[in-house]
């Protein structure tokens, strides 16, 4: 059977690296004695996917990975017994299960939620105003550095939504409300083919006002992960957990 | 869930430029944190090394849960800032802090700092230097920790004497209860730092060097050491821990977020060794052998396993097929660990049917090699040495595992071991041939999977104290060199050269390791000045910066030479001969003058060699046996 848990990443733990955070928890299934499935073959290893990788320095109210598992008490049992091996900073909010031929977390995503704050002042021409000018440009060019090559691409067409904290303007979700270090909320693309960083937008945006964005200006935290509803591509953006249901 | 109540010592920007962030923010499943109380005692326990390496030390792991048992004691976390981050720490002025409450060790009541090789000794200072803590011990007041040493370098603590306010000399199990509550009472009565350490001298198995003094003839021997007050013993006693099986042991060892070297549950079998290895320090300082009770570590297994979600148990041991249950406790972890996808890792154990049996049910054949520690080439010098290990037991061994599907087998070998000559060397090539040999002439054609591997390593031999070889005369960079050469070009004139690959390592660390091993307090100068021309990390050849050691040595008038290659006769007075670690000097002597004549000596299950461990009444000493004529002459000295 399979199982999607979501958690949420918070404090010091946002120093760990993505390799580090999946031995994290392959120990905490360990721990907290989930009859977790494994691979065949010589080193068996639990059967487990993360939706998206966070990057070192990003705290996130919602991060999900897919399990197998062969038995279980039911899904609050199965949460509580994690949360009761957890770290500080680390905690199960939700296990559901997945139907029968659910898409994995990692192939369902389509989008992220991310907000961005300023450690420390905010710039003047980071005014609410500013910004929904900059969204409602009809092309936002990006230069992407890859290994090889200089790439110019547009950004708009991934993000989906781009505000001040308490403004809202036209998407289909609702901004989270309970934040503390949110100043700019965005939803972008986060799928395989057409993903963005949050923080291209904001460097894409200073470029806009003649600024460049310096080094460590900006935290971010991740607030969701979103898949299309009934996986078509003109579906809803719904949250990940949404794909399971409560056992 | 609690977030951490601790504010991180670094800002998000440094962490986020350091190189692995995860050795500097605490918080790990296993970690400590208490409320601070006014009279408790803050402990911070230092491996001077980096994290990963600190973190996969048993007895830091060990002593942590123990004093973390104390209810005035909070244990705490440090380890050496890697060269990014010591660098930031430096320019930006930020003291060196203990993991669990990200708080500066310079306001902690101690330091423990554990010593388990001589090329950490300038981290040490970088540990010092970094917290803000006067290097030289007498420079410090009572606004600084009290610095103390342990673990086996501190069987002589003379080449860092200057660092150390105290060296706890022996097992750690026993003592520091002792030591924490002649501290309390001190700090009760509002008594001073030096009536602190003149009460610790007092107790068994602690060091204060500033209460002992040395005086050299003009040829750098040593003419005396003495206490410089009569209250203080002439003598230190090592500490051991007489009952194992009830002594501390973690349930919850911490587990770190990120890699490091011992990445498993580590289940300490036994301590000690009964084979009297002459070049092995570890087999004479932890003598006599004391075995862990099979029950205890079956529970030990368990618990441990559930509280960390490891996948990997290790045994620990110097020589694991020594351990009488073995064969049970085996049988018993590959059952229960079959049952939860959990890998075991058997080191140190004789190749024969019984382990190859094992091995072949917990590791994958093709991919796993066999290790053979003959040490030396030749059957002569492996008496010289006495190492057990003939050439019948290494080909049977690998005969046994070619059959059973093997097809790697790595050799360790020392060069430099005293006697050494250029036939021993080509012996070595010899015996890795006749083991390639082997190979083709025992596994068919058919079955191969191409050539068979034979890896020989060999590392250079630097005589310790405490062991038969403490007077013996070390190699010179050149002469440690030639041998390697001379090893490499005896295997390539093997007629399976091809199946023989061969590592050796850098002679100028060993050079130094051997001063340091041996040295004495006048050492200490020589190290204080490498530190601080920039070394440190010395143990990690890209940071070894063998010239700046050269340097320091000239500006110090002190001579390498002096402490390596000089033969020591056996009247000289040692550096470290106030230290009593348990085997009598008179043993060592003998065994010095055994290896001189290539005999060996029987392990202590054959018959009491009469080292002067009994006095311990515990461990292989109290198993009947038969005594050799040799073992009252040992006792007595």
């Amino acid at each position: 059977m399979k199982v999607r848990i979501q958690y949420a990443r918070r404090g010091v733990m946002k120093f760990i690296g993505h390799l580090d955070m999946m031995r994290y928890f392959q120990k905490s299934m360990r721990r907290a004695e989930i009859d977790i499935a494994y691979s065949g073959g010589f080193s068996p290893h639990q059967i487990m996917s993360f939706a998206a990788p966070l990057g070192v320095g990003m705290e996130s109210f919602s991060e999900y990975m897919d399990i197998e598992i062969v038995s279980h008490q039911g899904g609050s049992a199965m949460r509580e017994a994690l949360n009761a091996v957890m770290a500080a900073g680390v905690e199960i909010l939700s296990v559901r299960a997945l139907p029968e031929g659910a898409q994995n977390a990692m192939a369902s995503v389509a989008a992220a939620g991310y907000l961005v704050s300023f450690r420390k002042e905010r710039p003047d021409f980071a005014t609410a105003e500013n910004l929904r000018r900059f969204y409602e440009k009809e092309e936002i060019p990006f230069v992407k550095q890859t290994k090889k090559q200089e790439i110019m691409i547009n950004l708009k067409p991934a993000i989906y939504q781009l505000s001040c904290r308490g403004c809202r303007s036209g998407a289909n979700v609702t901004e989270p409300s309970a934040t503390s270090a949110g100043d700019i909320y965005m939803l972008v693309n986060a799928s395989s083919s057409g993903n963005i960083k949050p923080l291209m937008v904001m460097e894409a945006f200073y470029r806009e006002y003649g600024e460049s964005l310096p080094e460590f200006a900006l935290s971010v935290t991740r607030t969701e992960i979103y898949t299309r509803e009934q996986g078509r591509e003109d579906g809803k953006l719904i949250p990940l957990k949404e794909a399971g249901e409560e056992f | 869930m609690t977030m951490n109540q601790y504010r991180l010592a670094l800002s998000d920007e440094i962490l986020l430029k350091v190189e692995k962030p995860a050795r500097y923010i605490g918080n790990e499943v296993g970690s400590v944190t208490k409320e601070k109380t006014k009279h408790m005692i803050r402990f911070a326990m230092c491996f001077p090394d980096v994290y990963e390496i600190g973190m996969s030390h048993l007895g830091i792991q060990i002593l942590y849960d123990m004093l973390n048992r104390y209810e005035d004691v909070w244990c705490e976390r440090v380890y050496s800032p890697w060269p990014d981050l010591d660098q930031i720490m430096r320019r930006e002025k930020i003291p060196l802090f203990a993991l669990e409450s990200q708080e500066p060790v310079r306001d902690f009541d101690f330091l423990g700092i554990t010593l388990q090789y001589e090329m950490c000794y300038t981290n040490v200072l970088q540990v010092l230097d970094l917290a803000g803590i006067p290097l030289l011990a007498g420079e410090r007041t009572k606004e600084h920790p009290i610095v103390i040493g342990g673990g086996p370098c501190a069987y002589n603590p003379e080449p860092i004497a200057d660092f150390f306010d105290l060296f706890y000399i022996g097992e750690g199990e026993t003592q520091y209860r002792s030591l924490l509550d002649l501290y309390q009472a001190n700090r009760a009565e509002g008594g001073s730092r030096e009536a602190f350490l003149l009460k610790a001298a007092r107790l068994p198995g602690i060091y204060a060097p500033a209460f002992y003094e040395v005086s050299y003839f003009e040829d750098g021997r040593i003419q005396k050491f003495k206490p410089v007050r009569e209250d203080v013993p002439e003598r230190i006693e090592k500490e051991l821990v007489t009952d194992l099986s009830r002594a501390v042991y973690p349930e919850h060892p911490v587990v770190p977020y990120c890699k490091v070297t011992q990445d498993r549950v580590v289940l300490e079998i036994q301590r000690g060794c009964i084979r009297g290895c002459r070049f092995c320090q570890a087999g004479q300082l932890y003598r006599p052998v004391r075995e862990r009770d099979v029950d205890m570590l079956k529970h030990y297994a368990l618990t441990m396993l559930k509280n960390t979600g490891h996948e990997e148990i290790s045994l620990s041991s110097l020589s694991s097929s020594d351990y009488s249950s073995l064969e049970e406790l085996v049988t018993y972890l590959v059952r229960v660990c079959g049952e939860k996808k959990i890998n075991i890792s058997l080191p140190s154990l004789r190749i024969d049917a019984f382990s190859l049996d094992v091995m072949s049910k917990v590791q994958d054949v093709r991919k796993s090699s066999l290790t053979f520690a003959p040490e030396a080439g030749s059957q002569r010098l492996r008496n010289v040495i006495n190492k057990g290990l003939t050439q019948e037991d290494i080909l049977e061994g690998a005969g046994a595992a070619f059959e059973g599907g093997w097809s790697r087998v790595k050799l360790y070998f020392m060069l430099g071991l005293p006697g050494e000559t250029p036939e021993d060397i080509e012996e070595i090539a010899v015996l890795s041939d006749r083991i390639a040999a082997l190979y083709y002439d025992t596994v068919p054609k058919e079955k191969r999977t191409g050539r068979c591997q034979i890896v020989v390593s060999t590392s250079f031999f630097v005589p310790k104290p405490f062991t038969p070889f403490q007077w013996a005369p070390q190699c010179t960079k050149e002469e440690f060199l030639d041998r390697a050469y001379m090893t490499r070009s005896a295997i390539t004139r093997q007629l399976n050269q091809k199946s023989i690959k061969y590592n050796w390592h850098e002679a100028d660390a060993s050079v130094l390791e051997g001063v340091l091993a041996r040295g004495d307090r006048r050492v200490g100068a020589v190290i204080a000045k490498a530190y601080e021309k920039g070394c440190f990390f010395d143990a990690w050849g890209e940071y070894f910066k063998n010239e700046l050691w050269l340097e320091s040595f000239g500006e110090c008038g002190l001579d390498i030479a002096f402490y390596t290659t000089r033969l020591r006769d056996t009247e000289e007075i040692l550096p470290w001969d106030f230290i009593d670690c348990g085997v009598s000097k008179e043993y060592l002597k003998r065994e010095w003058e055994k290896a001189l004549h290539g005999e060996t000596t029987g392990n202590c299950r054959d018959a009491c060699q009469g080292c002067g461990a009994a006095r311990y009444q515990t461990g292989v000493c109290m198993e009947s046996r038969p005594q050799t004529d040799l073992s009252r002459e040992g006792e007595t000295s």
